[in-house]
């Protein structure tokens, strides 16, 4: 037997695990016939303010949820409930991300086929989850106008993986000065062909286009 | 800072393989790592050496290769690599593109090791 060191070929995926664990969440939502949207953007970008609207204007139609991350408080849980959708937190204590098998965990004892959408919202963090899988039909990347045009271009990588863009608190746009053609050019850059919508949670402007988008995605699953 | 979990994960499965082949003495761990795939190399560096520590890794190394992204550009029929990160394009005629081929990989692809 030879002490030389040798090479011997591998080839396994780091995140093997997580990556099979979020195709089988996949196919468990697939087969309950649940829609499953993240969201994934900067901390304080307006996700929990996005979700909330959506909850509450989403909620006369369709059974909605959602899962909330967030690094210790359950402060974002807490302001979700009050829209009367079912809402579970995720604390990951120091981890800056959801990964999938806290997804599976948190879904333990839900009964998904009695929902039609369920929201994942991911730790404020423009780098960390854009490597995990969540098992998500769409995931959504929040841009708000008071981030500056080029957060694309710093944090290509979470939008080139996202499939949606938001650009959120549209109702600052003037005061911030945020100019619109650059943050689309940008985003266009980063990622050729997303879709893009710009909306208000406060005042309620473009919410009307991007809750349709999602009914359709909704009404094509059930096609299914 | 997820390259700490990352690093963990790579340690076990090394680790995991080299009880499978009776117990050998893994010296360096070879991983192709895509531009696009969310985690920063030095970073990893820095967290597999923390991470070793104390396990049978110990004393081992990281050996990153680096894989740019690389596109497909429908009008060209051509695969190129990217310039930027900043840019989605065609490294021939220039037109956006959203089609990755290569640059996500987090994979290791071998093992160095003893016996």
């Amino acid at each position: 037997m030879s002490t030389q060191p040798r090479l011997v070929e591998v080839r396994q995926n780091v995140l093997k695990q997580n990556d099979l664990l979020a195709r089988s969440l996949r196919e468990r939502f697939r087969e309950a016939g649940v829609r499953v949207v993240s969201l994934v953007s900067s901390p304080g970008s307006g996700k929990t303010a996005l979700l909330e609207k959506m909850l509450t204007l989403l909620q006369s139609q369709y059974h909605v949820a959602a899962l909330v991350g967030d690094l210790a408080t359950e402060n974002d849980a807490a302001r979700l409930a009050r829209s009367g959708a079912a809402v579970r937190q995720i604390s990951t204590g120091t981890i800056c991300h959801l990964d999938a098998q806290m997804i599976e965990r948190a879904l333990e004892e839900w009964k998904l086929d009695e929902l039609d959408l369920l929201f994942i919202e991911n730790v404020g963090n423009l780098v960390c989850p854009s490597s995990y899988d969540l098992g998500e039909d769409l995931r959504l990347v929040l841009l708000s106008v008071t981030e500056g045009e080029d957060k694309p271009l710093k944090y290509p990588t979470i939008f080139n993986t996202a499939d949606v863009c938001v650009i959120t608190k549209m109702d600052l746009a003037d005061a911030v000065e945020f100019e619109a053609t650059a943050a689309h050019n940008n985003i266009q850059s980063v990622r050729p062909g997303m879709g893009v919508f710009e909306v208000s949670a406060k005042t309620g402007a473009g919410m009307d286009e991007l809750l349709r988008f999602l009914s359709a995605r909704i009404a094509k699953s059930e096609e299914v | 800072m997820h390259e700490l979990s990352i690093a963990i994960s790579m340690i076990e499965m090394a680790a995991e393989e080299a009880v499978r082949r009776g117990g050998v003495q893994v010296h360096a761990i070879h991983l192709k790592l895509g531009q696009l795939s969310g985690v920063v190399r030095e970073a990893l560096l820095f967290s597999y050496e923390v991470a070793c520590a104390g396990t049978p890794l110990e004393g081992s190394s990281l050996i990153i290769e680096e894989v740019p992204v690389v596109v497909y550009c429908q009008i060209c029929h051509l695969e190129t690599a990217l310039d930027s990160l900043q840019k989605f394009c065609c490294g021939s005629c220039g037109a956006l593109t959203s089609e990755v081929v290569r640059g996500k990989e987090l994979e290791v692809v071998a093992l160095e090791i003893n016996g």
